[in-house]
């Protein structure tokens, strides 16, 4: 009996994602993402611990093209780690593990994401403009 | 052989439920790092979106009020709860990733070591930061 050449797994080209395990490997990349964007934070901190000149060099790196850029994306991996780690403290109760309950808050999180990334952005750039 | 075995069931059976639980795992520790990784999740939740609200109110702010917001009690130990639980959640994370993508047994060890002394490194600076920015005058 001939066999015919199978496809092998994985076969990236035909395979379909599915938004469970994307999310899942979202999860896990944004939390290292996050774990990267602690030092800004302590960055921020120690500049504001050394004094008014140095915390002002820091605003204005931060406050730059670049620096918005990586708190943008920071607040984008924060509110998806955020979200998504309330779904998955969902199913540690375990609660919402049927297969479209897990759709339903998988997009949840997402819409979640987008609109607090968003939303915070928006509120930041009026802030600017008002002082 | 068959007294010490029977000594050994009798000795299973003496024990309390959570002795026979307690020290589970390949690591011998029971679910005590799943359980961790849930309480600083789930302190967390209400801390970060404290904190992103706080600095969106602060955007702009300059030295001394930024001194005079941190240096508010509440203000200065949300920050530190916040601090200790995000590192140690981070801690705990970054393990688990080391532990599922490295094979090789000598970098896997070698790069957790090295992410519990960052995680430690790092909390202290920001603590020891946010000590100065309060009381440092």
């Amino acid at each position: 009996m001939p066999s015919r050449a199978r496809p092998v797994s994985p076969h990236l080209q035909i395979y379909r994602w599915q938004l469970t395990s994307v999310m899942s490997i979202l999860h896990r990349f944004t939390g290292v993402a996050l774990a990267l964007g602690t030092l800004l934070l302590v960055y921020w901190l120690i500049a504001a611990a050394m004094g008014p000149a140095a915390l002002a060099t820091a605003q204005a790196c931060l406050g730059s093209p670049v620096g918005q850029l990586l708190l943008f994306g920071w607040t984008l991996a924060l509110f998806y780690h955020l979200a998504n780690g309330i779904r998955h403290l969902f199913w540690d109760a375990g609660l919402g593990f049927e297969l479209p309950h897990a759709y339903r808050s998988g997009w949840a999180v997402l819409v979640a994401t987008l609109l607090l990334t968003l939303g915070v952005w928006v509120c930041a750039y009026s802030q600017m403009e008002w002082l | 052989m068959a007294g010490a075995a029977h000594r050994d069931e009798r000795a299973a059976h003496r024990r309390s439920a959570l002795g026979r639980v307690r020290g589970l795992g390949s690591a011998k520790e029971g679910v005590q790092h799943w359980w961790m990784q849930r309480l600083t999740a789930i302190a967390l939740v209400p801390l970060l979106v404290w904190f992103v609200a706080s600095i969106l109110a602060h955007i702009g702010a300059d030295h001394a009020n930024l001194q005079l917001w941190i240096g508010s009690p509440v203000v200065f130990a949300l920050m530190l709860a916040m601090i200790g639980a995000g590192f140690w959640h981070m801690a705990l994370g970054l393990q688990v990733v080391i532990e599922d993508y490295v094979r090789s047994e000598a970098l896997k060890l070698g790069l957790i070591v090295f992410v519990q002394f960052a995680a430690l490194a790092l909390a202290l600076a920001a603590a020891t930061a946010l000590l100065v920015i309060a009381f440092g005058g």
